[in-house]
């Protein structure tokens, strides 16, 4: 199947050319590393809001509430690993992160199915009322995350063996950012298996052009975006616990922090489009971090502006989806 | 015997009454041809079938089972496949994706019915050509072809098809005749919406003709093929310019 490889492109000049922007060689790596990480991790957690709007135009502006509570829900589970974080040994420390990421995917998926049961499910097709509902969920989530966790920041501590940088060369690679770059990976390789592999992965794919004939075929999409709506916040949730770690502290607010950047990404990937989406992320995440080196004063604007400079080039998006 | 039995069906789209009371009997293992001028109420008749749209009165039955008010996921599980006029092709995903998807036994191409698969290849020969293409590339032909391909990738009950000739040249259009010749040797029951009365005359054993959301005529092709006066009077057509 051919693949417009021209956002790729797009993606290549943007790293090319801030390398003689930035000047050296060693500040360039350490900025795209950290972009690329920020990236992936924009991408897990926008993933699953992409296809939740493909396939049922369903705008849920309270996917924040998943990054939350997967990051407040890890939180608590790393304080109660306190000795396998502290040890000087790195599988006990994977094995605590992994533990963590794993009770934040399946408390974020558990929310995320009752509110797409109580908050979306009432308003489907009606765009204004989804907006106003799901911004709601979100306060009432962060309200709640309130309640139990307190109002105040609490720090989040890389374990021991990921402190630190690995040193190449002149430059220093923080060694979270290299796991951060590995699980965005291994999770854009999965749900591209996923979707272009299997069965359920086509009638996603499917859904996200025509759920009207998805359904004249004998499909119920009803079910199907369900289970897209609790992958998705589970991913949501693995993606606030690696936000969590990126920052090494958690806020009721995270998610709100991050809503903005996810839908800059789903917009300039093209609504509904896993490759969109990863493309989208990684410009997100690098361009935040060389106009941060560059320009600090612009770097608050620079995904604003990129969104525009995208959208006046392909109005749909990088991958646009056809019948949309 | 009817596969298919509409009664009194009544279909409102919002604030808009469509169809005022369709009654409609689809024999097994013939073609009916489901004529009318635009706006007659023949689409809104094969969505209201599929539920796609929901009848406000009236029965449908499938098979002697009532099907109104089921979700269009059972009604195409009951056994009717669906031809939208749009296509419905998911154009972003291969000619081979789109009929693995219609298969519904089948979770990959691996498990198509072969013997099935080749047969559709010999209606069909650029199916097999293009089968690893992106389906949103094929000319509006060949999307028609792998339209009505995925209708019948699995046997079904019943084919709605809703005006399969529309913007095709004429040689592609020869060549979906032939197509449906062939299923109708087969004794494959198909509703067919049609505009092309040429297209109509070769296919149909018997016909329904819509005007105003309602059925007007019923009866067999064969007469009204041969009646002038009566294709005047319900269609408006004169046999000079379409023929």
């Amino acid at each position: 199947m051919s693949l417009d490889m021209r956002p790729l492109a797009l993606l290549a000049a943007v790293a090319g050319l801030a390398l003689p922007l930035v000047g050296t060689p060693s500040t360039w790596l350490t900025l795209t590393v950290a972009g690329l990480a920020m990236g992936l991790i924009v991408f897990v957690i926008a993933s699953g809001l992409t296809l939740v709007f493909g396939l049922m135009d369903v705008l849920n502006f309270g996917h924040g509430v998943f990054i939350a509570m997967g990051a407040f829900v890890a939180t608590s589970v790393l304080a109660g690993m306190g000795g396998w974080m502290a040890a000087p040994s790195l599988a006990l420390n994977l094995a605590a992160i992994f533990i963590a990421m794993l009770a934040a995917m399946v408390a974020a998926g558990a929310i995320g199915w009752a509110f797409e049961r109580v908050i979306v499910r009432p308003v489907y097709g009606q765009h204004l009322k989804q907006i106003l509902i799901t911004m709601g969920g979100m306060i009432v989530g962060e309200e709640i995350i309130k309640v139990i966790w307190g109002p105040l920041q609490i720090p989040l501590p890389l374990p021991e063996s990921l402190r630190g940088s690995f040193v190449i060369g002149d430059a220093a690679v923080e060694r979270y950012r290299v796991l951060a770059v590995a699980i965005g990976l291994v999770v854009f390789v999965a749900l591209l298996w996923t979707l272009n592999r299997t069965k359920v992965g086509l009638l996603v794919r499917a859904g996200v052009q025509d759920r009207e004939m998805v359904e004249s075929l004998g499909y119920r999409i009803r079910r199907l975006f369900v289970g897209v709506f609790v992958a998705g916040s589970a991913l949501a949730g693995l993606g606030g616990v690696m936000w969590g770690l990126y920052q090494q502290s958690v806020t009721p607010q995270i998610g709100a922090q991050v809503n903005v950047l996810i839908f800059i990404v789903i917009i300039i990937g093209g609504l509904g489009s896993t490759l969109g989406c990863f493309v989208g992320a990684l410009l997100v995440g690098l361009m935040a971090n060389y106009t941060g080196f560059l320009a600090p004063k612009v770097a608050l604007f620079s995904n604003i502006g990129l969104m525009v400079a995208i959208l006046l080039w392909r109005p749909r998006g990088l991958y646009p989806v056809t019948n949309r | 015997m009817n596969v298919l039995q509409l009664e009194a069906v009544q279909t409102h789209i919002g604030a808009y009454h469509i169809l005022h009371g369709v009654d409609l009997a689809v024999p097994e293992g013939e073609v009916t041809m489901l004529l009318g001028r635009n706006g007659a109420g023949k689409t809104t008749t094969l969505r209201t079938i599929m539920g796609l749209w929901a009848a406000s009165a009236g029965s449908i039955h499938f098979k002697g089972q009532p099907i109104h008010g089921r979700a269009t996921p059972e009604i195409a599980q009951a056994g009717i496949a669906y031809v939208p006029e749009s296509m419905g092709i998911f154009g972003d995903l291969t000619v081979q994706e789109n009929i693995v998807l219609a298969a519904r036994a089948a979770r990959r191409a691996s498990e198509l019915d072969s013997t099935r698969l080749d047969w559709i290849f010999s209606l069909f020969p650029a199916l097999k050509k293009f089968w690893l293409y992106p389906a949103g590339k094929l000319s509006g032909g060949q999307k028609q072809m792998l339209a009505v391909a995925r209708a019948i990738v699995e046997p079904r009950a019943l084919i709605l098809i809703d005006e399969p000739s529309k913007g095709l040249a004429p040689s592609i259009i020869n060549n979906l005749i032939a197509c449906f010749r062939e299923l109708k040797k087969q004794r494959t029951t198909i509703l067919l919406v049609e505009q092309n009365f040429s297209m109509a005359k070769a296919l149909g054993d018997s016909v329904a003709v819509m005007d105003n959301g309602r059925v007007v005529h019923s009866g067999s092709m064969t007469e009204l093929a041969g009646d002038e006066g009566l294709q005047q009077r319900l269609l408006g057509l004169s046999l000079g310019a379409h023929q």
